[in-house]
């Protein structure tokens, strides 16, 4: 079993304590709500957008747990100041870091042995091999791969995603917000 | 006489169970319960050595068979204090057995505008169905209030039950733990002409349960949280009342005749019972019933109100205002069910530290995402107690619950 010192790092708990960006943008701010039906956590995301397609400012409410909330944190603090395309790409990063394939169903017969096989190698001593996250090395990631050690914690992976899935429907959303 | 624990303990093969050289604390049974040796067999035996279909083969295996779901509709029916066998209908689960009675008796019975009044501290197995219904033809839902210790807040429950037609509550909280007055709130709602269904899926399992003594017309319940297998529950009904129900799926063992022009209904209870059943499910609870008849129900009653007295002292002096139980403070007013708050820590993050000493706790809304928004949580973690479990448990979870300082200090 994984040590909780993997999972509760303290750049963590430090986002959870002293959450960035925590609050609300009025309208015509876009504005996205994320839910985990199954928990009962929920994550609102909003944000504006200028004409070159930066995020000018993010704000982020709702409650959760830890590792939601400072997942929220972080990525807040992450994509502000970002076009909205290198938004997107750090979401398909960060979704990689935590094994998630969004492959269409079919498309590849060994899905689930490659997911098992990531969260197996997360599991090892070298945290650093997570499904590809560290093949394409990018300091971007920041503080950000202080949530890799999730992975060894499969239950919690959703939780450490939902900030990024509401990000990406806000973004989604911005046509109709402006 | 009181129950011999350790020996209990010994008939669950999972509490046997170790990791990481730690032995397992088991505290989700109101989620679902451990699964005794004696049902295990049972499904085990009837896979080897008694299988077959049910209600229609000549040849013996097939009658041994429904002999053996016989004999577990009357322990089941037994067990409840059911007037007659053949009220037991047996579902999927409690879930199942809910929508059956909302679809069914709803549709036949109900109108636009008619009146169906819920409490607020329902599971969503009894919401959502009638939730349905409003969709589908527009009847109204009242919902009986709870007080700030978790109580029903019955005083107006007169006015809420005038003109209703169906009153739908749960004899015990899966989330407060609370015991509901139920023959209370049958009587009153008889008196406004309204038919009375409790969900007893908390309740069956943990309390000597007399369907009459209750005063209900119809109540549900599940098979996995009372010992038995996942993949059965039950219906229970007054024959005049399932008998005027329509059916709810349709296809094999439900008819008495079928041709090109239509169908006529078998016999209770095989008229709600379309399919091939559960049978190895079905024969499982059977044995869970038995099981629990051999330690005796007042015994299992007597042992958790003593162990959910030691839980709340022990909490309460361990861990003082740093931790809320919701629900009655009183344990004679509730069952083993302690949804906990403990210094701001989320849910989650503390089951996620229990599970470090393998105490397993559930952490989130329990299916009642209403009273999560009554009570002005998003969350609880919840560790619920039953027959195997002892103060060595919950002397384990005090423990595990102080290493949560260790993680998220004071501050939070």
């Amino acid at each position: 079993m994984a040590g909780l010192e993997e999972l509760y790092k303290e750049i963590i708990l430090d986002h959870y304590r002293n959450p960035r960006n925590r609050g609300e943008l009025p309208p015509p701010a876009c504005k996205a709500e994320g839910f985990n039906p199954l928990c009962g956590d929920e994550i609102v995301v909003y944000l504006t957008i200028d004409d070159d397609e930066v995020i000018q400012e993010i704000a982020i409410g709702g409650q959760g747990c830890s590792i939601s909330q400072s997942s929220a944190s972080m990525m807040s603090a992450a994509v502000k100041g970002r076009t909205v395309t290198e938004a997107r790409e750090l979401t398909e990063q960060f979704k990689s870091m935590m094994s998630i394939n969004e492959a269409p169903v079919g498309s590849s017969a060994n899905e689930a042995e490659q997911i098992a096989a990531a969260k197996a190698a997360a599991g090892s001593a070298d945290a650093g091999s997570i499904a590809g996250a560290a093949e394409k090395p990018d300091l971007s990631m920041g503080d950000l791969s202080a949530l890799r050690g999730v992975v060894k914690f499969p239950v919690r992976i959703k939780c450490a995603v939902l900030s990024w899935n509401t990000l990406m429907e806000a973004l989604a959303s911005t046509e109709k917000c402006g | 006489m009181s129950l011999d624990i350790a020996q209990i303990k010994g008939d669950f093969p999972m509490l046997a169970r170790q990791i990481n050289g730690k032995r397992l604390v088991y505290l989700d049974s109101a989620a679902t319960a451990q699964k005794p040796a004696a049902v295990i067999e049972a499904v085990d035996n009837y896979y080897r050595n008694a299988y077959a279909s049910v209600n229609r083969g000549a040849y013996q295996i097939a009658a041994e068979a429904t002999d053996l779901v016989d004999g577990a509709r009357s322990a089941v029916a037994r067990f409840i204090g059911a007037p007659q066998v053949h009220e037991v209908i047996f579902t999927r689960n409690a879930t199942e057995a809910m929508n059956l009675f909302a679809q069914s008796w709803g549709r036949a019975n109900l109108s636009e505008g008619d009146v169906v009044v819920l409490t607020e501290m329902e599971h969503h197995a009894n919401i959502v169905p009638w939730h349905m219904l409003r969709e589908a033809i527009g009847i109204d839902i009242r919902w009986i209030p709870i007080t700030t210790d978790g109580q029903l807040d019955l005083t107006d429950l007169d006015l809420l039950l005038d003109g209703a037609k169906v009153v739908s509550v749960t004899a015990m909280s899966n989330v407060l733990g609370t015991l509901n007055p139920i023959r209370r709130i049958a009587d009153a709602a008889h008196a406004a002409g309204a038919v009375m269904i409790a969900d007893a899926s908390q309740y069956v399992p943990h309390l000597p349960t007399n369907v009459t003594e209750l005063g209900v017309d119809a109540m549900i319940f599940t098979g996995h949280k009372m010992l038995g297998p996942t993949g059965v529950g039950a219906l229970w009904g007054k024959t005049e009342l399932l008998e005027a129900m329509p059916p709810f799926l349709g296809g094999g063992d439900m008819i008495m005749q079928v041709t090109k022009e239509g169908f006529t209904t078998n016999d209770l209870p095989h008229k709600f019972e379309a399919g091939t059943p559960a049978i190895a499910e079905i024969i499982g609870l059977g044995a869970a019933v038995e099981y629990l008849e051999g330690l005796g129900m007042e015994a299992v009653r007597e042992h958790e109100v003593s162990l959910t007295a030691y839980a709340l002292r022990t909490l309460n002096e361990r861990f003082g205002d740093d931790i809320t139980v919701h629900g009655p403070a009183e344990p004679a007013a509730r069952g083993g069910v302690l949804s906990i708050a403990y210094k701001g820590v989320h849910p989650h993050d503390i089951s996620q530290v229990l599970d470090q000493s393998n105490v397993c706790v559930r952490a989130g809304h329990h299916c009642a995402k209403p009273l999560m928004q009554v009570m002005g949580v998003n969350a609880t973690a919840r560790a619920s107690l039953y027959v195997y479990n002892d103060e060595a448990d919950v002397d384990a979870l005090a423990d595990a619950l102080e290493s949560a300082d260790d993680i998220f200090g004071m501050e939070i």
